[in-house]
């Protein structure tokens, strides 16, 4: 096995074992990492496992991909056109730094409790870093780009397809995976509060249920799994032949 | 012509003819570029025009045709992808004809596929002559084109380019800082002064190609190229 292989296994292999003595040493201190297996395993064999991790991935889904194509006009509209930027920016920046979480009550009380306010919050949590990554790249773009574009007389149409997003493409994959990264992060404080099935409710509810806490670190292993998982699929778009060259190493 | 308040470019009376190789030569910051500039339509002038077969230009046109230096190219796009760029108006199958052509033309066959990022500076610039090529301009305009080859591709380059030249019968204006790039490539030398930029001198390159370097008139221009910019040709 090569070392870029052994090594992060070599660390994994360490942290369960050093979880394992933790509780060996002191048994009240959380459930073990057997214990914590044996629940998924309690969850798998009772359909839930599956269950939970389709409701998640589904607002996750429907979420970000309704932020995507609001998200990618958006930006694109405000990099080229100074004074809507001007106008808009502003607005973006004092939004941005308030947390998707603080938008909880305004969706149940827009949207009631269910998955629309779920899907609702995932929206905006993803909408912000896309717009602005967006607008950014826009920016980004080099002059002579435009100008060879302008200089071939291409329709102003095909300019937007065959100049403007390739030419954002590598920046806007970056801004996607870490929205995408945000919006896993809020789908389980969305699921704790507005809705009842998902990997975040399954958290909540194995507290409230009886205190079952291994279910609630099993909880936990499965969002942090399958979020590296995520990450490694929006990774392999950065290896398109047509963005590579936004990237600076090979 | 003005450039917000600074005056760049003063009293230029300039013919071009058609198919005529024009260098334009100066120290940098003498407005060459901004020359070339308004004459691709890419910058209006604050007074006086550019006509180009009695039409005012007014807007970059697919008939002039601007080359950057080697970054023009788009990268998302392969080398075929880059060469077909402006030929969107023409059916499949006769685009794939012409950028075959001018694959063929500049010498890359074999790198239809290939991505800039695969390729060398050369080959980068041979990609954007033959995507300006392709589209049949009238006039092509080059700005420091070899500005960022090494110095053998630069000499290659300029001898593809007078290939080329000669078999597609274009008119180039051609901007350069470099005094023998000037004389080795032009029928026409314009020599510029620093700001405000003004034609010193046009000078007549009247050598034959393919052009000895180590000829007595070459040398002749070369050294009159040099004193009219001021500077002593030693080091």
């Amino acid at each position: 096995m090569s070392r870029s292989r052994l090594l992060p296994l070599t660390g994994i292999l360490v942290a369960l074992a050093a979880w394992q003595i933790a509780v060996v040493l002191r048994p009240s201190l959380i459930p073990g990492p057997v214990a914590v297996a044996r629940a998924i395993g309690e969850l798998a064999v009772s359909g839930l496992l599956v269950k939970y991790i389709v409701a998640s991935l589904f607002r996750v889904t429907w979420g970000y991909l309704a932020a995507l194509v609001v998200a990618v006009p958006l930006g694109l509209s405000l990099g080229m056109l100074r004074r809507g930027e001007m106008a808009i920016n502003p607005i973006l920046q004092v939004l941005r730094p308030i947390s998707p979480l603080a938008w909880i009550p305004i969706a149940i009380l827009w949207f009631g409790v269910g998955d629309i306010s779920a899907i609702f919050l995932i929206f905006l949590a993803s909408l912000l870093p896309l717009t602005v990554a967006t607008m950014t790249a826009v920016h980004n773009i080099d002059p002579v780009h435009l100008a060879a574009a302008r200089n071939f007389g291409i329709p102003l149409r095909s300019r937007m397809a065959d100049v403007l997003v390739p030419a954002i493409l590598p920046q806007l994959i970056v801004a996607m995976r870490i929205a995408l990264g945000v919006a896993w992060l809020v789908v389980v404080a969305a699921e704790m509060i507005a809705v009842n099935s998902g990997l975040g409710f399954l958290i909540v509810d194995a507290r409230n249920a009886g205190n079952r806490y291994d279910l609630v670190i099993a909880g936990m292993v499965l969002i942090g799994a399958i979020g590296v998982v995520l990450d490694l699929l929006m990774r392999r778009l950065e290896r398109l032949d047509s963005v590579r060259w936004g990237y600076a190493t090979e | 012509m003005r450039f917000g308040a600074m005056e760049v470019l003063q009293h230029i009376t300039l013919g071009v003819e058609e198919g005529e190789f024009l260098c334009i030569v100066g120290p940098s910051g003498c407005g060459k570029s901004t020359l070339l500039n308004i004459a691709g339509g890419f910058l209006a002038p604050a007074a006086g025009s550019v006509a180009i077969d009695g039409e005012t230009v007014t807007a970059p046109d697919r008939r002039r045709i601007f080359v950057f230096q080697e970054r023009g190219v788009f990268p998302w796009l392969t080398v075929e992808g880059n060469i077909g760029f402006g030929l969107f108006d023409m059916p499949e199958s006769a685009r794939r004809q012409r950028v075959a052509q001018y694959v063929q033309l500049v010498g890359l066959d074999g790198f239809e596929k290939a991505y800039p990022r695969e390729l060398s500076g050369g080959m980068k610039q041979r990609v954007e002559v033959a995507r300006a090529l392709a589209v049949d301009p009238d006039v092509l305009f080059l700005d420091e084109p070899f500005g960022a080859l090494d110095s053998i591709t630069r000499l290659q380059m300029r001898s593809e380019l007078l290939r080329i030249w000669r078999a597609e019968k274009k008119t180039v204006l051609f901007v350069t800082h470099d005094i023998e790039e000037s004389v080795q490539l032009a029928d026409r030398v314009v020599v510029m002064s620093a700001r405000p930029g003004r034609i010193r001198r046009v000078v007549d390159v009247d050598i034959a190609h393919p052009r000895d370097l180590s000829s007595r008139r070459y040398i002749e221009l070369r050294d009159l190229i040099f004193g009219e910019i001021g500077l002593a040709h030693q080091v």
